[in-house]
């Protein structure tokens, strides 16, 4: 840009003395400078095109192709871990930034095999199967970046899962040398089998600076609480054996010991726990008279009978995971996966994925010390909740265990809630599996308050034109004491509201909201005049509610502030030869919904109906002018999981002027209109939230032999 | 002069060429980019040909052998404790389980204070705690662990309360033992200008209940980090929190507050002198100053006098109470009182105060009530409250005042939690789990030795997706002997057990004559068990293992009920299974005269009690009855016989913060006592009477504040004297009540 007004203002000075040769010559001149525009426009975006091509596209090749990295004699080796490392002292959280997803985004190394000065590579193995699964479902997910630039985690391609197949000085070595190592900071190494013989240590023992470590099997003194992960270890068994899931319930045999490797102390005081218990235990070992292999992986013995290995696990309440050498062991996996609720004895082992799953829901963790009493222990442990345990426990194992893909989304995850503590995930979605998040409620309003009388309540009025039965409704609401303000929804676009002289004299201030559509929605609106928690919402031909029955509602919604609280009652009702639901407006004993005809709720239930009603519900209302009332009390069920209460013992809304209305929905096809929405509903809710009780709310002297100016509520009204 | 124009034209044209081409251009290049990235799958990790062919990372035999038995687990135990003490201890090195074992597990001793013994009142407010608590031994070779009788709260050598020689006296303890089951409270450690840490003496093998830890020192799973408290803090019961209602939108008049002290120099200064870059006048206020402290105006900096100013325009108070979240950043220290004010005050703490470890963070997930900033983001912090959304804001605000009336409104849950935290770890499989601490009501009224099922408690049904059992089981409180076949106890039995919802009876037997023979008692369809009360009046809420419903219908012996008047109020309790839910209503209220609770049984417009004579409640508050009230209240009841309804009340109100739910018409439950008869029962005793209005206060004071709530309704059927016809009826029955 710079250029081209340079070339125009000096453009008509030259052109008056032009010739033939200075038209060459102004030719040249102009081709040069477009060709240097050119060349800088090439240049501007060409750091873009490096990185997104040449080293991505080409997807068919071998890990063979991987380009060949030397490692010098004298390159860097990383400091080992700090213990005392934590998010906001190693971790760089500028990298991440703000960031309206609140997600973090993760790079890739790309894969390179390192070799040292003379050629041996550095891993015996290279890139295992498990770690490519890992990196490949991380490159496809939500946090993956291929812009290095932008990225707040770096995961090294070099496969380091295994500590036995690592040349530990030249891994450290090949990590340090990553372009954005930075002394390790914001990198993420994955090791499942840290340690080696003989001393096992329980994190990795190649040195790694800063890095964040994801580790199978750290024990308390190694974890760095907050900064490290703790990770399964991954048993390569359940992607080959398919266990069909189990309904939890008792199983064969009590308590099963599958481990091959147990320390002799310990197989002496199982095999006491045998005697004592006889048939409940197994204690299964390796079979000797197999020939070694990969059938012996599959296969368990006890005195001679072989079982299959890990179908035995489905046969058994209880399986015991013992700590070996190492204290992660990929039997827990096997143990999950089988829907075995495991009894982890392994001192100071950090669990897996502790810092969100909660393990007491899934596992008995006993000290080592404490084995003798084991039996005793598992005994005492309720059958439902044993039951409660193997579906927990089949649920962690589909959710976090099942594949390196869950594993590495876990670990993701549990960073980026780190990073974005305000936007993590909450301890339901973390732990209940989706059968019980589909049935259970968590309350918005779950604080149990009951709100202070004052401010009151507001009266929200839905109108359309009936002007005289408006202000005879104005004028009965005015006298409840509680009454703060009177809001009326003008939905009628063709006409003005009547001018303020006419309205009658409340001492409440009132106000007139004017619709842009006739929508029966409009009424659950959450207007901003709407000032109080306590809605009222009334229709505008309600005069027959008496203050007390009004004031008395507002009272008991002050006692159940997340609820509806109405007068007229209905009730839903399966039919058994029509296989759907049916409105019943009958006299029950029953009630499920009442009528927002006269209601009082919360006014979060206006802003949930407005913004967070499911499907389509409320365009249907809207179109069909009908059952705002019921999609009112089927989201209001739905999220707190309690039925509303009916008050007084009203049970119609009828008057003498209203009639005609009344008419139309004594109608048949009324009736059949209702129902319809019902079955809709619940199809769109995908279940049928609506709670049926057979209670209604009266005053405590309700038709009491008491004198009548005594009772708070004496005018109560009838049916 | 043609020639001219139309090199300016040519000119003209390569410039808007050039020009097209570079925003055009760029413009077409990035719109390239995005949809080659979203139009083809680029897989970035490239999907090898030869991936099949991978080794997997481990032998599966390898990995089945967990790299072989290992070390003898006997000789590794030994070893570790040598190895892992002093800042690595954790319980299984440094606590010596062995003397929480047998009947009484968990017992707290405290050493006795020396004579001249100077302690503050926040310590003695510790101790007075940890005595009144259900823990508490006297007897030091029964306790489980130990409290030191030194005041250890202020480890500031600069504080008056600093006590000096530590090391000395504590080796004087015969059973310090390094400090093995120990428990050492602290708020303040260090001093200007660093404040680090140290206590200022040897710890050793004892757990830190400490304020303000640091998580590069805490030891995981063995020190407990504590909220740091005012020496006004209450003993017990404590404030309520602030939030009364939940309006909506939630937003309050500020979005973010902060009024405090800013440090000029020294440790905390770097986050408390950047503070004001926040604030704007508006909706974010964030107020400093530099006036504290003696010679503030030696290091005063230009800002300070306009600080000062707009400091005194805000009055703290009135932030906090219109503010929807408050910024609570570190001080000296990495905890601040403004953390527990603000819980208080329901307005969201937002944390800048990086490497704290929060209060009880082994069980309390702090997520979910706080907003946890980073001291290196501050900037980012309004743009980060503002994008919090209305649901959230409403969830973590009911949190604050959750974990506030559960852990932190008086001293006493703060120490309990903390006792309650180590018992956990104690009996690890009898433990709470992390639910239990994070749902209403708290983890200090969930007894796991009562159950560690979810399902097994009252308040947990909405949340785990089931409702309670279909049954009850009634249990009858008996006290006179039994003579003739018309007593009133006869005439209950038949009608309890024809309740279709009815699965078992139990006579608790308290009566002075041996219980009757089997074969006296009517012949019925449900099996009848008689257990023997010792005459205790407390013993009608033990927990009794033959009780296997969770509904418990508890009765008195000259209760009159109708069986349908018991199966509606059965159908009651199951849509409000954490409350009593039943006939007899009464009543407390404040007298203003006397100064003290009153007590009435007259018939009044509302009720805050509802009488165990004729109630439902869930069989989970026997166990807290027996287990979780102190053993002097339980006393009282046995003492006076009575009260044991009223305390029952207590109780349950205490956990809900919910009223009783009184169900139909029936309020007088007994028949009218006979005048001519020779004894008169005991509630007809004007005595009885008085005795009642004492126990309310009694147990007023031990709760530390007015449990009972009054309501205003009762629960009918929904028919209920409706002009209809009695056949559409279901309880058509309660209507001639």
């Amino acid at each position: 840009m710079c250029a081209s007004v340079k070339y125009g203002s000096r453009g008509p000075a030259l052109i008056p003395r032009m010739k033939t040769k200075h038209r060459i010559y102004y030719i040249t001149l102009f081709s040069v400078v477009l060709l240097g525009l050119i060349a800088t426009g090439m240049f501007q975006f060409w750091p873009h095109s490096i990185e997104s091509s040449a080293e991505w596209s080409l997807d068919r090749r071998s890990v063979h192709d991987a380009p060949l990295v030397r490692i010098p004699m004298s390159s860097p080796i990383p400091e080992r871990g700090d213990l005392s490392c934590r998010m906001h002292t190693c971790f760089d959280v500028y990298r991440c930034g703000y960031n309206p997803k609140n997600k973090i985004k993760v790079y890739i190394y790309p894969l390179q095999r390192f070799v040292d000065e003379v050629g041996v590579p550095i891993s015996s193995t290279g890139l295992s199967r498990e770690y490519n699964d890992l990196l490949s479902a991380i490159s496809d997910s939500d946090f993956y970046t291929d812009d290095v630039t932008r990225a707040c985690l770096f995961i090294p391609s070099t496969d380091v899962l295994n500590q036995n197949s690592l040349r530990i000085r030249e891994t450290a070595q090949a990590l340090a040398m990553l372009p954005r190592w930075d002394k390790g900071m914001n990198h993420l190494l994955f090791n499942m089998l840290p340690g080696g013989p003989p001393d096992y240590n329980t994190a990795l023992d190649v040195p790694r600076d800063r890095a964040l470590l994801a580790g199978g099997g750290f024990s308390t003194w190694t974890y760095r609480q907050g900064y490290d992960v703790s990770i399964p270890v991954y048993s390569p068994l359940s992607a080959e054996v398919d266990l069909p899931e189990r309904q939890p319930g008792p199983r064969r045999y009590f308590i099963l010991s599958s481990q091959t490797a147990i320390h002799r102390e310990y197989r002496v005081e199982l095999e006491r726990l045998k005697e004592e218990n006889g048939e409940a235990l197994l204690l299964l070992d390796k079979c000797s008279n197999l020939s070694q292999g990969l059938a012996s992986v599959r296969k368990r013995c006890y005195k001679g009978q072989v079982y299959d290995y890990p179908q035995i696990l489905q046969e058994s309440s209880f399986c015991v995971v013992l700590r070996g050498a190492r204290l992660g062991q990929a039997t827990l996996s096997d143990v999950l996966q089988a829907g075995c609720v495991p009894v982890i004895m392994a001192d100071s082992y950090i669990l897996p994925f502790s810092e969100v799953l909660d393990w007491k829901r899934a596992s008995v963790v006993i000290p080592e010390e404490k084995l003798p009493e084991m039996y005793t222990i598992l005994k005492s442990i309720p059958h439902r909740q044993v039951e409660e345990m193997q579906r927990q426990a089949r649920w962690f194992w589909e959710a976090y265990f099942s594949s390196m893909k869950a594993i590495g989304m876990t670990t993701l995850q549990i960073i980026n809630d780190r990073i974005y503590p305000y936007a993590a995930r909450t301890y339901e979605e973390w732990n209940n599996p989706s059968v019980v998040k589909w049935s259970s409620v968590n309350s918005p309003l779950f604080l149990p308050l009951i709100p202070p009388r004052s401010p009151g309540f507001t009266a929200v009025v839905l109108t359309y034109d009936r002007i005289e039965s408006l202000f005879r409704v104005i004028t009965e609401i005015s006298k409840v004491s509680s009454l703060a303000k009177l809001l009326v929804v003008w939905n009628n676009q063709n006409k003005s509201p009547p001018e303020e002289s006419l309205w009658p004299k409340v001492t409440v201030p009132l106000k007139v909201v004017r619709t842009k559509e006739n929508k029966l929605s409009n009424r659950f609106f959450p207007f901003d005049e709407i000032e109080t928690e306590a809605v009222l919402a009334i229709d505008d031909d309600i005069i027959m509610l008496t203050s007390d029955e009004l004031q008395f509602g507002y009272e008991v919604w002050r006692e159940f502030p997340d609820r509806l609280v109405g007068y007229p009652g209905r009730l839903h009702l399966w039919d058994h030869e029509m296989g759907k639901w049916k409105y019943e407006s009958e006299w029950t004993n029953e009630v499920s919904m009442v009528l927002t005809g006269a209601a009082f709720y919360h006014k979060y239930f206006n802003y949930l109906y407005t913004y967070k009603m499911p499907g389509d519900i409320k365009n249907w209302v809207d179109a069909h002018m009908n059952c705002e009332d019921i999609a009112m009390n089927f989201l209001v069920a739905n999220i707190t999981g309690k039925a509303p209460i009916k008050v007084t013992p009203r049970k119609k809304f009828k008057c003498p002027e209203c009639t005609a209305i009344d008419g139309l929905s004594l109608d048949q096809t009324h009736m059949v209109e209702r129902s319809e929405c019902i079955n809709k509903f619940a199809s769109v809710f995908g279940t049928m939230p609506l709670k049926v009780v057979e209670h209604r709310a009266d005053p405590v002297l309700y038709k009491d032999d008491f004198p009548e100016k005594l009772k708070s509520f004496p005018n109560i009204g009838s049916l | 002069m043609q020639a001219r124009k139309k090199y300016v034209l040519l000119g003209l044209c390569t410039c808007c060429w050039l020009l097209l081409y570079y925003w055009g251009g760029l413009q077409e290049r990035l719109l390239g980019l995005l949809t080659h990235r979203r139009g083809e799958v680029v897989r970035p990790w490239p999907n090898w040909l030869d991936r099949d062919l991978l080794p997997g990372y481990a032998d599966q035999a390898e990995l089945q052998n967990a790299g072989g038995p290992g070390d003898s687990p006997r000789q590794r135990r030994q070893s570790w404790a040598g190895i892992y003490k002093d800042s690595r201890c954790r319980m299984d090195t440094c606590f010596d389980f062995a003397r929480c074992q047998g009947q009484s597990s968990f017992r707290v001793y405290i050493y006795p204070p020396e004579k001249g013994e100077r302690v503050s009142e926040s310590y003695r407010k510790i101790l007075t705690s940890v005595v009144e608590s259900r823990y508490f031994t006297s007897d030091p070779r029964e306790a489980c662990l130990f409290v030191l009788g030194i005041d250890t709260l202020d480890r500031d050598q600069l504080s008056t309360q600093f006590v000096p020689n530590m090391d000395e006296r504590i080796r004087g303890y015969p059973l310090w033992n390094d400090g093995r089951n120990h428990v050492i409270f602290n708020l303040y450690s260090g001093t200007w200008p660093n404040y680090t840490e140290d206590l200022g003496f040897n710890v050793g093998q004892a757990i830190l209940a400490k304020a303000s830890l640091n998580t590069e020192h805490f030891r995981p799973g063995f020190d407990i980090s504590i909220p740091l408290f005012s020496k006004e803090h209450p003993q017990k019961g404590g404030e309520r929190g602030w939030l009364v209602r939940n309006t909506v939108p939630p937003r309050r008049k500020y979005l973010l507050m902060f009024k405090g002290k800013r440090y000029l120099t020294g440790i905390g200064s770097d986050t408390r002198n950047a503070l004001h870059h926040i604030h704007n006048g508006k909706d974010i206020v964030s107020l400093t100053t530099c006036r504290h402290g003696k010679d503030w105006e030696k290091h005063k900096d230009a800002r300070c006098d306009h600080d000062n100013q707009e400091y005194e325009r805000f009055d703290y108070q009135e932030l906090l109470h219109n503010s929807t979240f408050c910024l609570v950043p570190r001080g000296r220290r990495l905890g601040s009182f403004r953390f527990l004010e603000s819980l208080q005050a329901a307005c969201i703490p937002v944390l800048l105060s990086n490497g704290w470890e929060l209060p009880f963070s082994d069980v309390i997930q702090w997520n979910q009530a706080v907003i946890e900033g980073d001291e290196r983001l501050l900037l980012q912090v309004p743009s980060t409250v503002r994008a919090v959304g209305t649901d959230r804001v409403l969830a973590l605000r009911q949190r604050t005042q959750m974990l506030w009336e559960a852990y932190f409104s008086s001293v006493d849950k703060i120490v309990l939690t903390t006792l309650e935290i180590i018992k956990d770890r104690v009996n690890s499989h009898i433990s709470r789990n992390k639910f239990m601490w994070n749902a209403l009501p708290g983890g200090l009224l969930v007894l796991p030795e009562y159950s560690t099922h979810l399902a097994h408690y009252p308040f947990y049904y909405l949340n785990l997706g089931i409702s309670p059992g279909q049954e009850f089981t009634a249990v009858i409180h008996a006290t006179s002997p039994l003579v003739s076949q018309s007593q009133p106890i006869m005439k209950l039995l038949q009608v309890v057990s024809k309740s279709k919802y009815c699965s078992q009876i139990i006579i608790l037997w308290n009566s002075e004559k041996p219980p009757p023979h089997r074969s006296k008692w009517p012949p019925m369809p449900v099996p009848l068990i008689i257990t023997d009360g010792r005459r205790k009046t407390s013993s009608r809420f033990l927990p009794n293992a033959a009780i296997e419903t969770e509904a418990v219908l508890s009765l008195d012996e000259d209760t009159v009920l109708l069986t349908s008047e018991i199966n509606f109020a059965f159908h009651v309790w199951q849509s409000f299974p954490e409350r009593i839910v039943g006939y007899p209503p009464r009543s407390h209220f404040w007298d203003p005269v006397k100064k003290a609770w009153g007590y009435t049984s007259k018939w009044t417009n509302e009720y805050s009690i509802v009488l165990t004579g004729a109630a439902f409640y869930h069989r989970y508050y026997h166990h807290l009855f027996s287990h979780y009230l102190p053993s002097s209240l339980r006393a009282l009841v046995d003492r006076t016989s009575n009260c044991e309804d009223i305390l029952m009340n207590f109780l349950v109100s205490s956990v809900t913060h919910l009223p009783p739910i009184k169900v139909a018409q029936r309020k007088q439950y007994k028949e009218m006592p006979i005048l001519q008869g020779t004894k008169m029962a005991p509630w007809a005793n004007p005595e009885h009477f008085t005795q009642r209005q004492e126990c309310v206060n009694t147990f007023a004071s031990w709760f530390g504040y007015m449990p009972l709530v009054h309501s205003q309704f009762r629960l009918d059927p929904v028919l209920f004297k409706d002009h209809v016809s009695v056949l559409r009826k279901r309880y058509k029955d309660l209507e001639r009540v």
